[in-house]
């Protein structure tokens, strides 16, 4: 580990610290928003660990994410909340497996039309079996996880999921993911199985949304198909990954933050015009930040760099 | 330029305003969905009715708080239809606005997902646009929270009471063809309907489904003919209701009894069809003569330009006229004192006389039938019904 390293490690890790203490201040709206922000930076983060290096849109979420919080509400009963979130992490990795195994030979817009389609598939299901197997149509999840208990878990995730991102980044897999994700032939000829890579990422990515779902079932109390897959879920994770940019781990994390802000206060003082506004503003990162916050930050910063350089060459 | 400056100085103006509590108001929250995927529906039953109520109460002086007339002030948010945004939402209105009290949300997920936050708050949540069949372990973790659709048993079951009761006088048979919607709502809808059928010794000539969001509704039709039953039973969704009529219209597919399910109570499935609608029975109801449903109707054209439906805009408007009956007996803007109101007192709403035992209501509308263009409601639990069932005539083309 270098000294660098060392530094943010030592940053982030006050930073989380920090934030753990913030159920303590507030009880009220600000935790509730805090919860939000945190549901979608685990679940833009989680999504960025896959996507971000292979360039492939998923928009599978929703279904990572209902997995997840079914497995909260099948074994509520039975297990206690921290077991079932690994449960669900578990399950979600092996619906990634199945699934990635099957279709990631698939690239491009296919994959991501396929992505959306097994978001509803697997709605569908799950409602079918939900019928003919539990006899009802949702699942009660009474527990007494406030929201301080909820942000929490959540930060604790967000943790493991830079962690793992980093670990990944140095090792094998994340350069043989940067080869994949730049030219997949190129890859190939390099002896690099792109195939595997591509599953075990998939896997990782999977299951650390399906524990965010499993982490938020107590919040939903009822778990019914329509709120456990909610296809808009997908759409708001690729959304403020992009604004965000994907090239960095902490990229949705820039991403996640200024838009739940930007869109609270919009739905707080405009609540009639929101899409209208957000559709603009969309329109507007698209065109005005191409490669997403971070894309800009680095590019403002590179360009102080070449500076530098270029007037250091002068004087020598 | 100018002018448009002027007038966002005026709409600031106005948010700013509109932010304070005005002295003597009673602040209501109301959060339900302007966009996502339920903003249609909630656009047309929910708010206008909401709104409606808000302008009647400030028109009749407002609430009558302990002697003090209050006037109400409505905060509204938009819920994108999403639990997140709504328990945002509802914080926001309990820690940020201070509100006094809240209508419910709209639809059975998000009311049973904002019940937690609700309880904790101290609200009473008296929900008219969700039901479920297991009310009880709920209503037992909340206690603060009302339902006035009754349980889902008690719609699916309604059209089974009626049918029973046109067997036993003679006027159509044994035979029924069920089908319904692959979806959530369908499924809980067979899961009450199809076993009553049965107990109740119908024979199920023909039953199947169709996925939400079908367009052709054409073979699920024709199978309904080929099976010849005596009634048609479907469980189905606004889009489908229209579908299906339409179809079996087409069709020439004439039972006796015609029935489907949400949407059938709409003012605009009656004026889809015309003469054709007679005799079409559908879920909901409500009895149209009632001097308060008459009234309502006309306020609710005039005020808000939309025609309310037989079934979900008034139970809507009920929710609320609970509420301010409630605040008013109770005198005060004590919360737990209104909730103790809520449980044991009888309200006189524009549903009819409304009282919950424990919890759940106690009156409800199953179905209706259309006769000369009006929706009456034909079977009801602890309420009499408004007309008497009839065979259906053949449609007219």
């Amino acid at each position: 580990m270098t000294r660098s390293e060392g530094l943010t490690l030592f940053t982030a890790a006050a930073a989380f610290a920090a934030l753990a203490a913030l159920p303590f201040v507030t009880e009220g709206f600000y935790l509730t928003l805090a919860v939000n922000m945190a549901l979608y930076i685990a679940l833009c983060t989680a999504w960025t660990l896959f996507s971000g290096p292979t360039h492939l849109v998923s928009l599978a979420t929703a279904a990572f994410f209902g997995i997840g919080t079914y497995s909260v509400a099948i074994g509520i009963e039975i297990l206690p909340f921290p077991l079932l979130i690994l449960c669900g992490g578990v399950a979600g990795a092996l619906f990634a497996a199945l699934v990635g195994a099957a279709t990631l030979r698939v690239s491009g817009a296919y994959f991501v039309i396929f992505t959306l389609g097994l978001a509803e598939l697997t709605r569908q299901v799950v409602a079918y079996l939900q019928t003919k197997v539990f006899g009802s149509m949702g699942l009660f999840v009474l527990t007494d996880h406030g929201e301080g208990d909820l942000f929490r878990y959540l930060l604790g995730l967000i943790a493991a999921i830079f962690l793992v991102g980093w670990l990944i980044g140095r090792a094998r897999l994340g350069f043989a993911m940067r080869v994949i994700g730049n030219d997949e032939v190129v890859a190939r000829h390099f002896g690099i199985e792109v195939a595997r890579s591509k599953v075990i990422l998939f896997m990782v990515s999977g299951a650390f949304i399906a524990m965010v779902g499993a982490i938020m079932a107590p919040r939903y109390a009822y778990i019914e198909p329509q709120s456990a897959f909610n296809p808009t879920m997908s759409f708001l994770v690729v959304i403020m990954a992009l604004l965000g940019g994907t090239r960095r781990l902490w990229g949705p994390l820039v991403g996640v933050v200024p838009f739940t802000i930007v869109a609270d206060f919009i739905s707080a003082n405009f609540p009639d015009h929101f899409n209208v506004i957000i559709g603009l503003a969309f329109l507007a990162v698209v065109y005005l930040l191409k490669d997403g916050v971070t894309g800009a930050i680095e590019q403002a910063l590179g360009r102080r760099r070449r500076a530098a350089s270029v007037t250091g060459e002068g004087r020598a | 330029m100018m002018i448009r400056r002027a007038t966002l100085g005026l709409a600031l103006g106005a948010m700013l305003i509109g932010g304070q509590a005005i002295a003597g108001s009673v602040k209501i929250g109301v959060s339900a969905p302007k966009s996502g995927p339920q903003a249609g529906a909630a656009g047309a039953v929910y708010w206008p009715t909401i709104e409606l109520w808000a302008e009647n109460v400030n028109k009749a002086g407002g609430i009558d708080v302990g002697g003090e007339m209050m006037t109400v002030e409505l905060v509204e948010y938009d819920d994108k239809s999403a639990p997140e945004e709504a328990v945002k939402n509802i914080q926001r209105l309990a820690t940020q606005d201070k509100v006094d009290f809240l209508a419910a949300p709209y639809s059975t997920g998000i009311n049973l997902a904002t019940a937690p936050l609700i309880a904790k708050a101290g609200y009473p949540q008296i929900v008219a646009t969700g039901n479920l069949n297991d009310l009880e372990p709920f209503v037992q973790k909340w206690p603060n929270t009302f339902w006035l659709l009754g349980r889902a048993t008690d719609l699916s079951t309604g059209i089974v009471g009626t049918l029973s009761e046109m067997r036993d006088a003679g006027e159509i048979g044994n035979k029924v063809a069920l089908v319904h919607v692959a979806d959530a709502f369908g499924l809980e809808m067979m899961a009450g309907g199809k076993p009553a059928l049965e107990a109740a010794g119908f024979e199920i000539v023909y039953e199947t489904s169709y996925p939400l969001g079908t367009q052709d509704l054409a073979p699920v039709i024709s199978g309904a003919k080929e099976a010849g039953p005596d009634a048609f039973v479907a469980y189905s969704y606004p889009p489908d209701s229209f579908a299906l009529t339409e179809q079996a219209q087409v069709q020439g597919f004439n039972a006796k009894v015609f029935y489907v399910g949400v949407g059938g109570a709409l003012s605009g499935f009656g004026q889809r069809f015309g003469d054709a609608v007679e005799g079409v029975m559908a879920m909901g109801g409500v009895n149209p003569e009632d001097p308060a449903y008459e009234a309502f109707r006309k306020e609710h054209i005039e005020l808000t330009g939309v025609e309310p439906d037989y079934w979900a805009n008034p139970v809507v408007y009920a929710s609320m006229e609970i509420l301010k009956q409630a605040i008013e007996r109770v005198g005060s803007l004590d919360r737990e004192a209104v909730i103790a109101e809520i449980q044991g007192g009888t309200f006189e709403t524009v549903i009819g006389e409304v009282s919950f035992d424990n919890n759940i209501v106690g009156q409800v509308w199953n179905v209706g039938q259309w006769h000369d263009g009006v929706f009456h409601g034909i079977n009801a639990k602890g309420i009499e019904p408004a007309a008497e069932p009839f065979v259906k005539p053949a449609w007219p083309n």
